[in-house]
This record gives C-alpha cells, structure tokens and sequence, in this order.
C-alpha cells in the first residue's frame, strides 16, 4: 500500500550524558489487519508494517514485532539511555517489502 | 425455500466448524506462550500491564507494559481472532524495560502480557478491558 506513509519521531534534542530519555514515535499506516471484508464479501489482504526496530549508534534500543492487533497508524513510546551524542535510527519494515526510516540526533548538553 | 438433505448436512457440518474456532484461537496463543517461555515455568509479579478497564472503541486500546529486568515482552489478546499483539525486545540501550501502544480488540477480553527476565524466568500478568465497539471491522 506504501501510499502516505509518513515516520513521525519526538526524541528531545538535548540530553545529558547517561541519560535515559522517552521517545514517542507515529507513524501514518493503514494496518490492514486481513480480518476485514469489503462491500463484497471479498477479504481485505493483510498489509502491516511487521517490525519496528530502534538503533541508537548502531546499538540496539528495541526491537518490536508487529501483530494485525496493532491499531492504525503504530504508536510506541519507551525509554532510550543516550551514553554520548549520537544519531537515534528508526526503521519500520512493511509487509510488502517496503522500508521507512527516519533519523534523529542528539546532542549532550 | 425448501431445504434439501444435503443443504441441512452442509450447514450443520459449517455450525461444528464456527463452534470450534474459539477454541482454535485458545490453543494458538498457548502455543505462543509455550513458545515465548521455552519450557520455563510462568511465574506472577514483577510485571505490570496497564490497559483500560472500558474502552469504548476497540480499534484503539492503550496499554503500557513495564517489567524491569526483562529482555523480551510479549502480549497477546486471547478474545481476537489472532492471539498474538506484539512482542518487545529491549536493547543493550533500553532506559527502561517498559513501553507503551496502542492496541485492537475485537471484545470484551483478557489481554495477557508474559516478561521474560534476564534469568530466564518467564512472568504474567493479565487485565480484563471491556470493549464497547469492537474492533476487527466485523
């Protein structure tokens, strides 16, 4: 589906070292879970985004596996340690194949 | 419309298909548990879930999950038509082993969240949310 889909991310821009920051993050995505007929009967293909995972300098923050019971349009807050400035990684992979990320820095300070 | 013997019999025969769909669905999220836990005996405590008590709209349902000292959260919705919801795996830089999101529910149900600790234990803990509309577009 890939249509407007669209990685919205809060990370604070500043934090001291050693920290340990809450990041929200949206992203805009149908999740078509493939329970749901159309006005035919037919049933509506699955289509979800199937895994989100959080790298903060290539070291891992969390890693999410997505079920159709995710609601539209995946949300997720959790918390993230920021040992050094660095770059946050999020990454969301779709069903069908597709790939979004989006990237954040951060600054000590 | 009259019905014929063959009709009758296929109807009966799909009544005894619908009517053990339930206990499909039971038997694919012990498996998950059983999978998740490998063979670990489940425990209680150290594990909290926070869902609503009523919600009014299944489609989106928030809940919190916070287990500290977890590497792994998996919650599962055992009234849906699939089980399984999501599953959580912490990182090295995890600032804390909780998370939140928002969930669909196709009832009224028990949502399940199992934490499985650093030391390999497996905890549960569970929450009933009352759904006033559900949620899988039926």
């Amino acid at each position: 589906m890939a249509s407007g889909v669209k990685p919205r991310v809060k990370v604070p821009k500043s934090a001291s070292a050693g920290d340990v920051i809450t990041i929200k993050t949206l992203i805009s995505h149908k999740m078509e879970s493939g329970q749901r007929k159309d006005d035919d009967g037919n049933v509506i293909p699955r289509s979800i985004i199937n895994r989100f995972t959080v790298d903060f300098n290539g070291q891992n923050v969390i890693d999410v596996t997505l079920e159709p019971a995710i609601s539209t349009n995946p949300y997720f807050e959790f918390d993230s340690q920021v040992p050094e400035a660095g770059e946050f990684t999020f990454t969301w992979y779709d069903d069908d194949g597709d790939v979004y990320t989006e990237t954040k820095a951060i600054a000590i300070g | 419309m009259q019905l014929t013997r063959r009709q009758t019999l296929l109807m009966g025969a799909a009544a005894g298909f619908l009517a053990t769909l339930p206990l499909k669905a039971r038997a694919t999220a012990e498996d998950l548990i059983a999978d998740f836990a490998g063979g670990a005996d489940i425990g209680e405590g150290g594990i909290d879930l926070t869902a609503p008590e009523i919600a009014e709209n299944g489609n989106t349902v928030p809940i919190s999950v916070d287990a500290p000292g977890a590497t792994a959260i998996m919650v599962l919705a055992m009234g849906n038509p699939t089980p399984a919801v999501c599953t959580f795996k912490f990182g090295p830089l995890a600032g804390s082993q909780s998370a939140s999101t928002r969930i669909r529910l196709a009832g009224t149900q028990d949502v399940i969240a199992l934490a499985k600790m650093g030391d390999g234990s497996v905890v549960q803990t569970s929450a009933t949310v009352k759904v006033t509309i559900g949620g899988c577009g039926g």
